[in-house]
């Protein structure tokens, strides 16, 4: 249970770590021009990887499960301007929907 | 938008940000739950599992905690994976970093503890005089959320069932694909999209959990490359300084 512990707060100061650098160091200051640019578009990129790897990942490979028939519909939902709360509750829903039919 | 109009005004168009927050609070609350449950069995007790989600607050990175735990894995190593889970919030948070107001330490740091997925997307979503509130509503109303449901789970056990059954697993990268369209509005927003996609499909077979996301970061970067366009850099119409809150 110690080494738990000590884990735990090695986990707790590194993530810590990680999530502040950026509002500690840099709050309000304006990075140089290159890095502002990168700055600004990683959210494109990192968020479109979150998507993919949160709708295909599992254990450590790529698997077609219910979940992209759940993304396909949000797709459309996002498509159709839907609100926010509704395009959660369609992704939800439908991959609640194909698992019950037995799929994924 | 002038920062003088910010309060007054804002009736004509209701703002929808407390329903997304909630939106997305509701879906890591049931994950909450599970993780609650999950790090009981795993051998955490009911109190240092709830804490452990006001100490690290970073959902993945802890179900992958537990999850070596429960796998008889030493807690070392679990602890790594985490953090290599959580490398994003560095890049994240540099990325916020302009857009926070320069604040006492402390305040930075609780802006820095608040960085997940969840708020970074909001924030960087809406208008940008509203992102620092919006980062915060959305990381304080998932936070509670998460460390509330976590109680639930570790000291009530499974009141919700599995949350895959709900679907709940597909809510995020729903979540996080409707955040992301104002990005693709703009050809460089694509290209750094396609990007990250490809690296995250290309890598998420061979690298340890937590990287492809990392590297897909490089894809922001190759886009400024390949895709240069100086009218639509920035998806929000408005590319205001960043702003000193009250």
């Amino acid at each position: 249970m110690t080494l738990t512990l000590v884990a735990l707060g090695l986990l707790a100061v590194g993530s810590f770590v990680l999530k502040a650098a950026g509002p500690v160091a840099a709050a309000g200051r304006q990075l140089p021009p290159r890095v502002r640019a990168v700055a600004e578009l990683l959210p494109a990129a990192m968020l479109a990887a979150l998507v993919v790897t949160q709708t295909l990942g599992a254990d450590g490979g790529l698997v077609l499960d219910a979940r992209i028939v759940g993304l396909g519909a949000a797709a459309i939902a996002v498509a159709l301007r839907a609100p926010f709360p509704l395009v959660v509750l369609v992704g939800a829903g439908v991959t609640a929907l194909v698992r019950l039919g037995g799929w994924g | 938008m002038s920062p003088l109009s910010r309060t007054p005004r804002d009736g004509s168009r209701r703002d929808p940000l407390l329903g997304e927050a909630l939106a997305l609070a509701a879906a890591v609350s049931a994950y909450g739950l599970s993780y609650g449950v999950l790090a009981t069995a795993a051998g955490l007790s009911p109190l240092v599992a709830t804490l452990s989600s006001v100490v690290v607050f970073a959902g993945s990175a802890q179900f992958a905690f537990v999850g070596v735990l429960a796998a008889g894995g030493s807690p070392l190593t679990g602890a790594l994976g985490g953090v290599l889970l959580n490398l994003r919030y560095l890049a994240f948070g540099f990325a916020m970093a302009p857009h926070l107001p320069r604040g006492p330490l402390p305040r930075r740091m609780l802006d820095g503890h608040l960085m997940i997925d969840e708020s970074v997307a909001l924030a960087l979503a809406g208008p940008r005089d509203q992102l620092v509130r919006r980062f915060r509503l959305a990381g304080l109303a998932v936070g509670v959320g998460w460390v509330a449901a976590t109680a639930l789970g570790a000291y009530g056990g499974q009141l919700l069932g599995d949350p895959r059954a709900l679907g709940l697993d597909a809510a995020f990268p729903a979540g996080f694909l409707a955040l992301l369209a104002p990005w693709l509005r703009s050809r460089q927003g694509r290209v750094a999209a396609v990007l990250g996609v490809g690296i995250a499909l290309a890598l998420t077979p061979v690298a340890p959990p937590g990287i492809p996301v990392v590297a897909a970061a490089l894809g922001a970067v190759i886009a400024l490359r390949v895709a240069p366009d100086r009218e639509h850099r920035d998806p929000d119409p408005a590319d205001d300084p960043p702003q000193e809150t009250p």
